[in-house]
């Protein structure tokens, strides 16, 4: 059967993609902010993941205000990077297993989660940051070295899902990857934050006092971290923080107990606080 | 009886939510259209006729003209949509922020460099009320 045997959670800072995308990683604004991804990259080998399920949201990029699914997950076989305004990023096209998404798909509805099912979607640099940072820099002809299962949340109108859905959606999530034939090691990706905000007179607010209480709740107290109203990210975490419920799909859907492994947090990327964990299911 | 928006009270903030969504749809819609290049050299070439597809208010439309940020964001515009609009006059998030802030570009870089804007004091509409008393 396949099984999820670890989590992460990572910023999806767009600035970030372009300075990988133009080769500036190394200058002394970046360099800080990517040392923190090189061990990270190393326990990715490692880790031999075979499918990542990604936790992501679009910017209004792919989805315009006539349609806004709460949660989408992508069934088609490919999704081709979105041009944002300036262009697709160079990056390879991102392939499903598709078998296993439409698996997922009817096990979720049939454990009530009423998703969205897509069979046409193209990705932001929401989904393509993270496949970025954690592999590493791929061109337009290189292959990602794994199949990602992307579930699109939407966070951009008020109300997102709330966090304890996005957790027991990620419970869900497990029982049906769990009920998978395949032998498959799944790696489940939370993505958004940390603590920012992009607008109004508000804009460049961060807290990194609550980013790493935050972080550090992941591990200790994930369950009551996941009933966090969603008026104390936009208040604490600013009005774009709030994008951090989707780390508790990621969470939901590991053990009760797991280690973590690896963390980074880097203030700023552009106008955000860049955080990054790795969490490991405590092997049995 | 409507929802309670407990969010109402934090300063410098339009929470985005399904009222605005509602109230910014056209405006929105606009802006997401120039996520493409073709829309951009329609729009660039004349403004006033590319803005006729769609039914926004007046003040929407006017706001769209003036670029009028904070405006855009007041009459229902999300910051992801606002954003395009912005990309197309050359202008990145940051820049962005500079002008909504108006703190302009570089000591608004400059803050985030230094570890970005204290919740403290930025939390309730009260306290910037405070300051703007002294
Ligand atoms: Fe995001």
């Amino acid at each position: 059967m396949a099984r999820i045997t670890a989590g992460v959670g990572c910023s999806h800072v767009p600035a970030m993609g372009v300075a990988m995308d133009t080769g500036n990683t190394q200058d002394d604004y970046w360099k800080p902010c990517f040392a923190g991804f090189e061990k990270t990259r190393e326990w990715m080998k490692n880790a031999k993941a075979d499918v990542v399920f990604l936790v992501y949201n679009d910017h209004c990029t792919a989805f315009d205000a006539s349609c806004i699914p709460t949660f989408a997950l992508g069934c088609a076989a490919e999704f081709r990077p979105a041009d944002e305004g300036w262009g697709p990023r160079p990056v390879p096209v991102v392939k499903n297993h598709q078998t296993m998404a439409s698996h997922v798909a009817q096990s979720l509805i049939l454990d009530e989660f009423d998703i969205t099912i897509m069979n046409e979607m193209e990705v932001d640099h929401g989904l393509t940051v993270p496949l970025s940072v954690m592999f590493g820099e791929h061109g337009v002809d290189d292959e990602w070295p794994v199949q990602v299962i992307p579930l699109c949340v939407n966070v951009v109108q008020f109300p997102p899902p709330t966090g304890n859905r996005c957790y027991n959606l990620g419970k869900a999530i497990r029982r049906a990857v769990e009920s998978f034939d395949e032998d498959l090691n799944v790696v489940i990706f939370g993505t958004g934050g940390m603590s920012h905000q992009l607008q109004y007179k508000r804009a460049g607010l961060i807290n990194k006092e609550w980013d790493t209480d935050f972080l550090n709740r992941l591990t200790s107290d994930p369950v009551g971290l996941s009933k966090m109203p969603h008026v104390e990210y936009l208040r604490e975490a600013g009005s774009e923080g709030v994008e951090m419920v989707m780390w508790h799909i990621m969470r939901g859907a590991l053990d009760d107990d797991v280690t973590e492994v690896h963390r980074h947090y880097h203030i700023p990327a552009s106008n955000t606080a860049v955080g990054h964990i790795i969490l490991e299911n405590n092997k049995d | 009886m409507g929802i309670k928006k407990d969010y109402e009270d934090i300063p410098g903030t339009y929470v985005f939510d399904a009222d605005a969504g509602r109230r910014g749809y056209q405006l929105n819609q606009f802006c997401i259209s120039l996520r493409l290049q073709k829309n951009r050299d329609a729009f660039n070439a004349d403004e006033e006729a590319y803005l006729d597809q769609y039914s926004m208010t007046a003040e929407q439309r006017q706001a769209v003209l003036d670029r009028d940020w904070n405006g855009m964001l007041a009459l229902g515009g999300n910051i992801y949509y606002t954003s395009k609009l912005a990309a197309n006059d050359g202008i990145n998030f940051q820049g962005l922020a500079g002008i909504m802030t108006g703190m302009g570009q570089e000591k608004y870089r400059k803050m985030m460099l230094d570890g970005g804007r204290s919740p403290d004091g930025n939390r309730y509409q009260s306290e910037w009320d405070e300051k703007d008393k002294d």
